[in-house]
């Protein structure tokens, strides 16, 4: 099973470490993992992407044409990433910011409003959590015992208070991700 | 899981395999996107386990200089930078390749030329390979395509540059050095003891003892002779290394009709061009260049009379498929495909090239 997934936005929304997070528990699982960021000068409020492949068998490209799952975080993103997503595949998006509906008939749509929750919870760093807790829920390709581990394995010790928090994110993302 | 795989960047592997390996000093200057190497080993402190030395230096030519100095000492010492810094550090490469010194050099590839871009490149492949600084000499080039080959050739960069007595340079790219993936840690090594290092290179200067005469490292010979004979035997040593220690990997290349040529990140992509290609029923082959010099010209030309053409796929305008043209000599067609100035190709793109430029042409 072979999973190539991008997760573009803004810089600061914490795409790259949701990109991260979900690596690690792919590694948790002894799954071949590779993450890829584009590492343009981008600081808060640019753009930034990362490509995530989680493989039982090795990885060749990093660098991939199109994608099993596309997770877009902002409008731009969605104009480049739309079109990228392969026939069959998935599309998760926030509708925060996004103004253009999605015209692929192709694929599975899925809408996770994770900035009106994160704001909601008066947590904006609980953003990316509830988008990944929305992605497992879709396509559970790590457990979520995992993906805690994950977590551990990606922050900083001083930062492993904030585990349960993250948990609770990635639950309250599971449930609020609808089909469109 | 055992302890050892872990998760990192190529750059941060880099830094922990330098740890490990047992290096006595790191000179750096950072500059994107291989600031992690001097990062990581500034935040793994190794002065205070192994006693390795971590500077960063006022430039990059001061920390080129301060490897020629440690290297003189008989250290395994070592420096990385991209490619604006490489070019910098080129005065120093000649003058330790001229003294026949060991050491490691890492080059963590960008767009240039300039200043450029801080995106992926392999347009410094022809200042790796072909000179860069002034002189006759080479560097014992290693092109990483993966995150554990970065840490792999630390170790092996170094036990080259010590077994020939010559600077060798990891040449790698953004994409190696900023892309995470799993990777076995090599084990430690205790870094040498000064009476290792004296038994170990008697050339070394290590203080004058009253039994020998005084070891002096300079690349200055005023006498022509004389330097016709240093550059005799600086050639006579690039032959050997030549003859043993070529290095290159075969993908699906027993039964190709066609076949690419790729070294590094663009080595990967082209992985799964061979995958797609395949699947299309095309029979490709990948061949990859593990060193770059000594560049692996007969395993080249022996599949020039079983192909039937070659596509060097690099991220620059034409630089390494000059060498497997003159490797091929004429034998097989050989056409190069390329994205430019940090731009990097998908596998389409180069599916299509391969098309265009060699399939139907």
């Amino acid at each position: 099973m072979k999973q190539e997934i991008i997760i573009a936005g803004f810089g600061g929304q914490g795409v790259l470490s949701m990109g991260k997070i979900l690596a690690y528990s792919g590694l948790m699982e002894g799954k071949e993992v590779s993450w890829m960021p584009s590492y343009g000068p981008e600081q808060r409020g640019g753009t930034a992407n990362v490509t995530v492949i989680l493989s039982d068998d090795r990885i060749s490209s990093p660098v991939l044409n199109e994608y099993d799952i596309a997770i877009i975080l902002n409008q731009p993103s969605m104009d480049k990433f739309e079109s990228k997503v392969k026939p069959g595949g998935i599309l998760i998006y926030d509708g925060y910011g996004i103004h253009t509906s999605v015209k692929r008939t192709d694929i599975s749509v899925y809408r996770v409003d994770a900035m009106d929750v994160a704001t909601e919870m008066k947590n904006e760093k609980a953003f990316n959590m509830l988008i990944l807790g929305g992605l497992l829920k879709i396509v559970p390709m790590v457990k979520l015992e995992n993906v805690l581990l994950g977590l551990k394995k990606s922050l900083p010790e001083r930062h492993h208070k904030l585990i349960p928090m993250n948990e609770t994110a990635i639950k309250k993302g599971m449930e609020i991700i609808k089909k469109i | 899981m055992a302890e050892d795989i872990k998760l990192m960047k190529g750059n941060e592997a880099i830094a922990h395999a330098a740890i490990r390996y047992g290096v006595d000093g790191y000179f750096g200057y950072p500059i994107t996107p291989q600031s992690e190497i001097l990062e990581t080993l500034m935040a793994e402190m190794p002065w205070e386990t192994t006693g390795m030395v971590v500077l960063q230096a006022e430039s990059e030519v001061a920390a080129i200089n301060m490897v020629y100095g440690g290297a003189g000492t008989g250290k395994k010492v070592m420096t990385s930078s991209s490619s604006p810094g490489i070019s910098l550090k080129q005065e120093g490469i000649s003058y330790i390749a001229g003294a026949e010194l060991p050491c490691l050099i890492v080059n963590v590839m960008r767009g240039g030329p300039g200043l450029g871009t801080i995106q992926p490149s392999q347009a410094d492949y022809f200042q790796t390979v072909k000179g860069g600084g002034h002189g006759d000499y080479r560097l014992i080039t290693l092109a990483p395509s993966s995150v554990q080959e970065m840490a792999d050739f630390v170790g092996l960069g170094f036990d080259l540059a010590f077994k020939y007595s010559n600077p060798a340079i990891i040449l790698a790219d953004g994409i190696i050095g900023q892309m995470m993936e799993k990777v076995v840690m090599p084990p430690f090594h205790k870094r040498r003891t000064e009476e290792e290092i004296i038994a170990e290179c008697p050339w070394a200067v290590q203080g004058k003892t009253a039994n020998r005469k005084s070891n002096v490292i300079t690349s200055l010979e005023l006498d022509p002779a004389k330097m016709e004979e240093n550059n005799i035997r600086f050639q006579a040593k690039y032959k050997k290394i030549e003859e043993n220690e070529v290095r290159y990997e075969e993908f699906f290349c027993d039964d190709a009709e066609y076949l690419l040529i790729a070294f590094g990140s663009s080595a990967r992509i082209c992985q799964k061009v061979v995958e797609n290609a395949r699947a299309e029923g095309i029979k490709l082959g990948l061949l990859r260049p593990i060193t770059l010099w000594p560049f692996p010209a007969k395993i080249i030309a022996k599949y020039a009379g079983q192909v039937k053409g070659m596509l060097s796929v690099e991220l620059n305008a034409g630089q390494m498929v000059e060498d497997v043209r003159l490797a091929v000599n004429g034998k097989v067609k050989v056409e190069h495909f390329g994205r430019l100035g940090g731009i990097v190709f998908t596998p389409d793109e180069v599916l299509d090239a391969l098309k265009t430029l060699i399939i139907e042409n």
